[in-house]
């Protein structure tokens, strides 16, 4: 049954011996059996003659995807890392390694990853079967461009490597297949050497949605670029967003622009922590239009004059503070991300961020980025606009998402699974076309009926 | 730069000898790790040679086999700068109430076994003029109690052998000795356990104060987490009459 048809409900089936697993959003809440092996050989062992099960990474992604329905297999002690080659750049890993850990192993080292996503708290495998998407999809691809190859466990037990030259469609029907096709034990990612640790950022002040669209679309040749819109804002100021464009920085730039720091820096270790439980009244209008005022003088006083950002504050801003998620409080939200297709992308998404900012719930900021074609045959991408939002989980929240849906479904659009907890079939089956390749795949492995996550239950995959 | 010392870690397969071998490493310190499954401990070096970039061994060695201790410390291409003994044993309390082999193994893991193997180096590291010997310990063996006295006599054991080595050798003033005695760590020993969370640490909290004591902040004993002392300050101080009838 669709999420969206219990409103506000934590479901919780029964299953013995089971706890109760979310994502990251604290919604849905479901019973699961969870497993936690420490090598490879327990992994594939867990998969063999179980049913309803799953993989989870570092429980990042929103809904339920990473929730078996009957068995959970965790991959945080799959979190070894194998060999790194110099010369190709190529470093192995096992499924559970972090893109913190990669960035702490090697951006001192004067290496990055190609394309990250707004967390470095993501696993590989499931970096891998989000095909998760950075700041740059519209110029560099998604997660699964920088993936040479990986070794997949079907149910049946067999392991096998996938890349581009062997076993292609399961390596394409992987990426984004949502945990799927098998498990991901290990993976080989191609390294990107940068020159230092610094980022050259460029904030512009966009007045509104169409403002914001024209610096990104403006802006193409920028590697990286994001816009943040301050979803209090309405009328003529509707989706008025500090754009933030940005370049690795040369050692040329760093000399520039601060020649005092060093080119790598250790990352930060400070942390800030949201309490348990934090209350959900503090998140009120009056608190959150004076962040957002606070946060766009400060942007404006930045605009035109470019400035050495380290990655782990560009890239993930929200990883300074741990547990950010428990904001929302014990209900938990819904991370609603959309991609509208370009033709339609103005008209569209500034229809559905008017409705959100009558509505007034919604996160007091969201995120605007530019993408490409996706990659394999469920990769979240499309040539277009992509916009993200929180809503804390009340009981109207589902009717009004379904609203949102049949503007994206109208528009040729499409959710990203990865943050999904409630839409309904039709919305996904019209966004995803090339389902079938993922359900064939499924088919011949037997994938079908024994990897089943309550996300493909839900959505029928 | 500390790039020609080395560690030899003494259960290398364990999370906290992989934990600590990591820290080191990130140092610039070349790494062997001892362990009975070389599978495991293969595994283990190859992370942190990837994570770290320096030079990583694989030794194998199974400590139950004392006559062999000699023989493995004397043909050690390397004489290691500190050694590191996290060799451990929490076995099941209950079933070796009955099984003395059982019992014996827990006692010869956690006490016999690595005292023996660290006189080896107490010896050898006295001869050089230079050492550490790290033991990690337990804060089991700071008082017996019901759940878990073969681990917790042989870990007491073990901290007294610790603690007459570092008297023997503070007299020389050339070679240290630091007991390490971690309270409940999330590992592979403690997967089954339900932990409290505030007394509860990961591997990495263990290495780094593992790394601290030995290198930048000299101790003698540590308790990792550190109200752990606290913890058995009080435990220790009890009344045998009161404590003998506690659940704890």
């Amino acid at each position: 049954m669709p999420a969206a048809a219990l409103p506000g409900r934590a479901t919780a089936s029964s299953n013995p011996g089971g706890i109760a697993l979310s994502g990251w959003g604290n919604y849905p809440k479901v019973s699961t059996k969870l497993l936690a092996p420490r090598t490879l050989a327990g992994a594939r062992d867990h998969l063999l003659g179980r049913s309803g099960v799953v993989a989870r990474g570092a429980g990042r992604a929103y809904g339920d995807a990473a929730i078996g329905t009957h068995t959970t297999i965790s991959t945080r002690g799959l979190n070894r890392m194998r060999s790194f080659d110099a010369a190709t750049a190529q470093l192995t890993v096992e499924a559970g390694v972090t893109i913190a850990d990669i960035l702490a192993a090697f951006g001192p080292r004067g290496f990055f990853l190609k394309v990250v996503p707004g967390t470095k708290f993501v696993t590989v495998g499931g970096a891998i079967a989000a095909d998760v998407h950075g700041k740059n999809h519209h110029r560099d691809g998604g997660f699964g461009t920088i993936v040479e190859s990986f070794r997949l466990a079907l149910p049946s037990g067999e392991i096998v490597t996938c890349s581009r030259a062997e076993n292609a469609a399961l390596f394409m029907a992987t990426l984004g297949g949502m945990g799927l096709t098998g498990m991901i034990l290990e993976a080989t990612l191609r390294l990107l050497p940068i020159e230092t640790a610094w980022l050259r950022q460029d904030t512009r002040v966009a007045g509104n949605l169409e403002a914001a669209i024209d610096l990104l679309e403006g802006s193409a040749s920028a590697t990286y670029s994001v816009a943040w819109i301050d979803c209090l804002a309405r009328g003529a100021a509707l989706g008025r967003s500090l754009v933030y464009l940005a370049e690795h920085a040369t050692r040329r730039d760093k000399e520039l622009l601060g020649p005092e720091l060093a080119p790598f820096p250790s990352p930060r270790m400070s942390r800030l922590s949201v309490p348990e439980l934090f209350p959900g009244w503090l998140l009120n209008r009056a608190s959150m239009r004076a962040f957002n005022e606070l946060y766009f003088r400060r942007g404006a006083a930045q605009q035109g004059r470019p400035r050495l950002v380290h990655w782990d504050p560009y890239f993930f801003p929200l990883d300074a503070i741990a547990d950010w998620n428990r904001i929302y409080g014990r209900r938990g939200f819904v991370q609603y991300q959309c991609v509208i297709p370009q033709a339609r992308a103005r008209r569209v998404l500034a229809d559905i961020l008017d409705r959100v900012s009558r509505r007034g719930d919604a996160s007091f900021l969201a995120v605007l980025k530019q993408l490409g074609d996706g990659d394999g045959p469920m990769s979240f991408p499309l040539r277009g606009y992509t916009l993200t939002m929180d809503f804390p989980v009340s009981d109207p929240l589902f009717g009004f998402l379904d609203e949102l849906d049949a503007l994206v479904v109208d528009a040729g659009g499409r959710l990203y699974l990865a943050k999904d907890a409630r839409q309904s079939r039709a919305t996904f089956e019209s966004g995803y076309p090339r389902l079938a390749a993922l359900r064939d795949i499924r088919q011949q492995t037997g994938a079908d009926t024994r990897l089943v996550s309550h996300l493909s239950a839900r959505l029928g995959i | 730069m500390t790039g020609t010392k080395s560690i030899l870690v003494i259960g290398g397969s364990s999370d906290i000898g992989h934990a600590t071998a990591l820290r080191y490493a990130r140092e610039g310190w070349r790494v062997t790790l001892a362990a009975r499954d070389l599978e495991a401990a293969q595994r283990n070096a190859d992370d942190i040679r990837t994570r770290s970039g320096v030079v990583t061994t694989v030794q194998s060695l199974d400590v139950l086999q004392t006559a062999q201790l000699a023989g493995f410390v004397a043909g050690l291409s390397v004489l290691p700068d500190t050694v590191v003994c996290v060799v451990g044993e929490l076995g099941d309390q209950q079933r070796a109430q009955t099984d003395p082999e059982l019992a014996t193994t827990i006692m010869r893991t956690n006490f016999e076994a690595p005292s023996l193997l660290l006189e080896q180096f107490a010896q050898r590291f006295e001869a050089r003029g230079s050492g550490t010997i790290i033991g990690v310990s337990s804060v089991a063996g700071d008082r017996g109690r019901a759940s878990n006295y073969y681990y917790g006599a042989a870990k007491a054991g073990f901290s007294q052998f610790l603690s007459g080595l570092r008297n023997r050798l503070a007299l020389a003033g050339k070679v240290r000795v630091i007991t390490v005695k971690p309270g409940f760590v999330r590992t592979r020993m403690t997967a089954h356990m339900k932990l409290p969370a505030h007394l509860t640490v990961d591997p990495d909290r263990v290495a780094e104060d593992i790394y601290l004591a030995d290198v930048t902040r000299p101790r003698d004993v540590i308790y990792v987490a550190r109200r752990f002392q606290l913890v058995m300050t009080i435990i220790c101080a009890l009344p045998e009459a009161i404590f003998k009838r506690m659940r704890i």
